[in-house]
């Protein structure tokens, strides 16, 4: 069988201290919470270190205010889903959390977790024997691209279900470094990067969730994927919208496992403002916001018929909208 | 009867359920020294030289061996000796085993693998049946069959082909694909082994635990008599541990150096690698019928690609063209099949051996000229179908038969002649037959197949057997069986099985054999039994029926000393007067039909079965729950191979040899089944059973393609059917081109002349 490698096992008590570990360790290190993602890569030898710290400090609440809700990064995936707060005024994000994986991954993976999910690849989600006889992949081992051999960058997919929507959600995670906290907008805790995809340090930890509550605020999570569940993304649209009446005030569309990112579909969330949701601004709207999803063929199924699917699942999240209270004319 | 047909619980299912059943990764003998094994990262390349000096030196390593440790060639066909436990000379595939290490744990085994140098001549690798066909850039991948890397060819013709074709009001031709596919059981393969006084003992997941023991004595060349093979408790097999495997001489090997336990249990990817899977076959095929639909003759050719060696190539080739007229009458047929090699892990039995190809291509067929006839498929499939106790035209002896009770059963209750008519709702029907067991040995000899002893003493009975038990329940058969005839209860039964130096042989648990012959072994040894005891009990002027058991047991060992019954199974010479007439002939085949609903989603592609209906002639339902489990065990793996499983390459490697990425249905996408038990009571089966193993999955895939059709209005020529399939022949449709996804054309073959044979006379007329 595959076996984990040896490694030692921290258990720092806040996350000042795990931050402290880490910038010790350096590179050797990983933050580990539910693990789910991560033991895999170990055994596969994609993830090397000698060290893993664990997060088991984190919270495992959820703090419904009138004005946000605050999700603790140690929440796990089913908590989220199950939650009524989020069910009710984030619908869009309970339901991507209940669309990761499996059951019994869903209760061992945090939402924190989920959110630094690593990036993923056919070329690179493999065994070291296997990656190896391909050659090796500048994501770990190698020098180039196998999927774009003449690029020189990596093409790695963004494949969390519950980033995409904590973006389109205006989300904000409370990162705690050395240096102290801050806080960042989910949307700026990516790069479009396989290999460097997450834009904070690694001393960082992702100790909370926020999201702001506004009237009127819809959401939902469509997933694309071969099976009903375990895999992971092969696109997916996360949609939030801001109402006004009939009329969309604000919104944000960003799709998942399209790119090295969630990738934000900003032209048409600016087609979308001031209109009503009828059938033909819903297609036009799909148009708009698959236009700049490129995926290549490193995940299941063809990418051809990936991008093609883009404009399906974006129509789907939108019509979603209008099923929730309040609906949209159609 | 007292037991047989009730649903009783499995015999072994509290042990399974626990975690009490030891499997063969479970054991660990004092001082077990754990193997790893260094396999090639080129699909083809000449060895040119293995430098194992690093690796030896490593702390913990006992021992280190390659090829010419194993020099002497085996497989399963006697035909096929092509493979060595490790490749000295050349690897034929990406992961073809180089190198064993064993060593005090596996960490260290495998840190020395990666600490091996193999320098390697990178040869062109052969990647599909086209590049097969073609002269190879450098070299062939074997060195016997050809031309260049054809394996084997096969071309037969029964009957007037020609005067068929001539008398028909109708011919069509199609050309179908089916993709290659692996079993995914839930255990890993795994062996363990000992060497102890000069005699090996190899407890293995094997499927076939004579075979291994054969194989074992050829390649360490021991005589059987020292070595003693034991079937583990077993997760899963689905034909895909029907081979002896590499790891198993191995292990044996290394115990014999070392003097130590050696076990080597392979991980997820080189389970992939071990594979023995389904052929990826390309299929023509050229029927003619009357205006009415009756088929007058059919013209089957086959393209098989084998990947790199052997295996059961040559019987799955002959399969891919062997049961077409076990379902449909085919008063006159022609086959031509071709099995080329191609530098993937070997291909071989899975679940239907080379027959579930034929089988979508041959129904989808049928559903196609139906249409151009403007008959319903049904229908006309019907008129087909043939009778029991004939003859097909190729000499299959067909006993029971209840096709067309099982097509009245899912028919109805699927409601599918007055089915709702939506876009994007359909159903589909498709039929089938398989084999109860194959009527030869895999090697030439006039032996029993399934042998069954039995001994009663102080009121206890425990019967001996080869059978192995690989999840199908054969365990609680030969209880069954014993219980039922001494009227007992089948966990009064003692069991020892799978075992080379306890029990007798069986062949194995492979072909759908073993309900048909190891219960009629045992139901012979249990009638003597039975016979033994009645008279005893009659001696001391009592009936059989009025004493206990133990009174019955003591009474006839203390008139008969010890009590030992043993029964045996040969079945009928029945193959037909013609080479090659050997794969193919049962001694009663089984008989399925299946109705798939599903919707299919327009603007995705994307295929949610709704539900199936399956009825399945299983001759005698010995344990109807066991059956029933057959039968949607059969369903969920039918419908992975319809809808997503496949076995792909690319750049030379397995595409993802993972149970992530490989993807198989889920729970969630599993949907209801509802199963009918048809039974009628072969005259040649134990009690009147046939086999419910392999069957029930073959009708699944055409009747998965026929609903899409059915809902879309479009073909999808191949398996599996993936959205982006079924979208691009949307878009077809829609530009007014042929509504199709599928294979284009059919390659030039060179098939040599067929061999041509008159059929059975009177075939179909219940005279012969």
């Amino acid at each position: 069988m595959l076996r984990l490698p040896r490694f030692k096992y921290l258990r720092p008590r806040s996350a000042r201290e795990a931050a402290g570990m880490a910038a010790e360790k350096g590179a050797r290190a990983m933050f580990v919470a539910g693990g789910t993602d991560l033991y895999p890569k170990l055994k596969r030898r994609q993830f090397e270190v000698d060290t893993l710290i664990g997060l088991d400090f984190l919270g495992h609440d959820i703090r419904n205010g009138s004005t946000e809700c605050v999700i603790d990064a140690g929440v796990t995936l089913s908590a989220a889903s199950r939650d009524s707060h989020l069910k009710g005024g984030f619908g869009g994000y309970a339901e991507a959390a209940g669309l990761v994986s499996s059951p019994p991954l869903r209760n061992a993976g945090t939402i924190g977790g989920n959110l630094c999910v690593d990036t993923r690849c056919n070329y690179y989600d493999m065994t070291y024997e296997w990656r190896k006889a391909a050659g090796f992949c500048m994501k770990k081992d190698g020098d180039i691209c196998l999927v774009a051999p003449s690029s020189p960058r990596c093409w790695a997919v963004s494949s969390s279900d519950t980033a995409p929507m904590a973006i389109a959600l205006g989300g904000v995670v409370t990162l705690v470094g050395l240096d102290g906290e801050r806080e960042l907008p989910v949307s700026a805790l990516y790069r479009d990067d396989g290999i460097e995809y997450m834009a904070k340090r690694p001393d960082e930890v992702v100790t909370s969730l926020r999201l702001r509550a506004e009237p009127g605020l819809r959401s939902a999570y469509v997933k694309l994927r071969r099976r009903g569940s375990i895999d992971f993304p092969i696109a997916g649209a996360a949609v939030a919208a801001r109402m006004e009446g009939d009329t969309i005030a604000a919104c944000r569309i960003v799709l998942s496992a399209v790119a090295s990112y969630p990738l934000d579909a900003e032209a048409a969330c600016t087609f979308l403002k001031g209109r009503r949701l009828d059938r033909e601004t819903v297609q036009e709207a799909a148009e708009l916001a698959a236009k700049p999803a490129k995926p290549l063929d490193n995940a299941d199924l063809s990418h051809f018929w990936r991008k093609r699917m883009v404009r399906v699942v974006v129509e789907q999240a939108l019509e979603r909208l209008s099923d929730q209270p309040g609906g949209f004319d159609s | 009867m007292k037991v047989v047909g009730k649903p009783l619980p499995k015999v072994d299912a509290a042990p399974k359920v626990t975690g009490r059943a030891v499997y063969a990764d479970d054991m660990l003998p004092a001082r077990t020294l754990h193997c790893k094994i260094l396999r090639s990262p080129h699909p083809h390349a000449r060895i040119v030289s293995i430098d194992t000096s690093a690796a030896r030196r490593i702390p913990g390593v006992l021992a280190v061996i390659t090829g010419s440790d194993l020099p002497v060639k085996f497989g399963i066909l006697p035909v096929t000796q092509d493979e060595r436990a490790l490749e000295h000379e050349k690897a034929r595939y990406v992961g073809d085993p180089i190198v064993a290490i064993a060593a005090t744990d596996e960490e260290i085994a495998a840190a020395a693998c990666d600490a091996v140098a193999v320098e390697y001549e990178v040869l062109e690798p052969v990647m599909s049946i086209d590049a097969a066909l073609a002269t190879p850039k450098d070299e062939r991948i074997q060195d016997y069959g050809g031309p260049n890397n054809v394996h084997k060819f096969v071309a037969l013709e029964f009957g007037d082909v020609e005067g068929g074709f001539a008398r028909a009001d109708h011919v069509r031709e199609d050309v179908f694909f089916y993709q290659g596919n692996t079993h995914l059981p839930m255990e890993q393969h795994s062996a363990i082994a000992t060497y102890v006084d000069g005699r090996v003992t190899l407890w293995s997941s094997t499927q076939v635990v004579h075979y291994v023991h054969r194989a074992l004595s050829r390649v360490l060349e021991l005589p059987m008599h020292r070595i003693r093979v034991i079937g583990a408790a077993h997760g899963g097999g689905f034909g895909g541990k029907t081979d002896p495997f590499a790891h198993e001489i191995i292990v044996a090997k290394l115990a014999m150096i070392t003097g130590r336990p050696v076990k080597c249990t392979l991980t997820r990817e080189e389970v992939f690698y071990a594979h023995r899977g389904r052929h990826p076959v390309l299929m023509w095929v050229r029927t003619g019928v009357t205006h009415d639909g009756r088929i007058t003759a059919m013209h089957f050719r086959t393209a098989l690609d084998g990947g790199a060696y052997g295996s059961y190539g040559v019987a799955s080739t002959f399969y891919t063209g062997a049961l077409q007229p076990v379902t449909y009458d085919i008063p006159a047929y022609r086959f031509e099949g071709c099995r080329v090699f191609t530098n993937k892990p070997p291909c071989g039995p899975k679940r239907g051996h080379g027959t579930p190809q034929p089988r979508f291509g041959l129904e989808l067929h049928l559903e196609k000229i139906a249409r151009d006839l403007g008959l319903d498929p049904v229908d006309m499939k019907r008129r087909n179908y043939v009778k029991p106790n004939t003859r097909t035209v190729n000499w299959l002896r067909v006993t029971s038969c209840g096709l067309e009770e099982c097509t009245q059963r899912v028919l109805e209750a699927s409601g599918f002649k007055t089915r709702e008519r939506r876009p994007g709702r359909g159903m589909g029907f498709a039929i089938s037959s398989y084999l109860s067991g194959a009527g030869t040995a895999i090697y030439w000899n006039d032996m029993p197949h399934s042998e069954v002893q039995i001994k009663v003493d102080r009121g206890g009975v425990t019967a001996y057997c080869g059978a192995m038990d690989i999840g199908q329940g054969s365990d609680s058969v030969l209880a069954t069986v014993v219980a039922e005839e001494l009227g007992l209860q089948p966990s009064d039964v003692r069991l020892v099985t799978a075992d080379t130096d306890t029990t007798p042989i069986d062949l194995g648990s492979y072909s759908s054999r073993v309900t048909f012959m190891a219960g009629n072994a045992a139901l012979e040894a249990a009638r003597k039994m039975r016979e033994l005891l009645v008279q005893a009990v009659a001696g001391a002027g009592k009936r059989y029926e009025e004493v206990s058991f133990e009174e019955a047991s003591v009474l006839a060992e203390a008139r008969f000393g010890t009590l030992t019954t043993a029964g045996s199974y040969t079945p009928p010479k029945i193959a037909g007067p013609y080479k090659g007439s050997g794969v193919g002939p049962s001694p009663a085949y089984s008989y399925s039909a299946c109705v798939v609903d599903l919707d299919a989603d327009a603007r995705t592609g994307l295929i949610k079965v709704n539900k199936v209906w399956i009825a399945h002639d299983v001759g005698r339902a010995i344990n109807p729950l066991l059956v029933e489990g057959q039968v949607e065990g059969s369903v969920y793996m039918g419908l992975g191979e319809a809808l997503m499983e496949e076995q792909v390459f690319r750049k030379g490697l397995h595409k993802w040899p993972s149970m992530l990425e490989y993807k198989s249905p889920t729970f969630l996408d599993m949907p209801e089944v509802e199963t009918f038990i048809v039974e009628t009571d072969d005259p040649e089966g134990p009690y009147g059973a046939k086999e419910a193993g392999q069957g029930p999955l073959l009708p699944v895939p055409p009747a998965v393609s026929a609903a899409v059709y059915d809902a879309l209005g479009v073909w999808i020529d191949e398996v599996p059917v993936t959205p982006e399939k079924v979208v691009e022949a949307l878009r077809r449709k829609d530009k007014g081109e042929t509504p199709r996804y599928g294979p284009q054309r059919f390659p030039a073959i060179p098939y040599p002349e067929t061999i041509k044979v008159d059929g059975p006379v009177g075939h179909q007329d219940g005279t012969c």
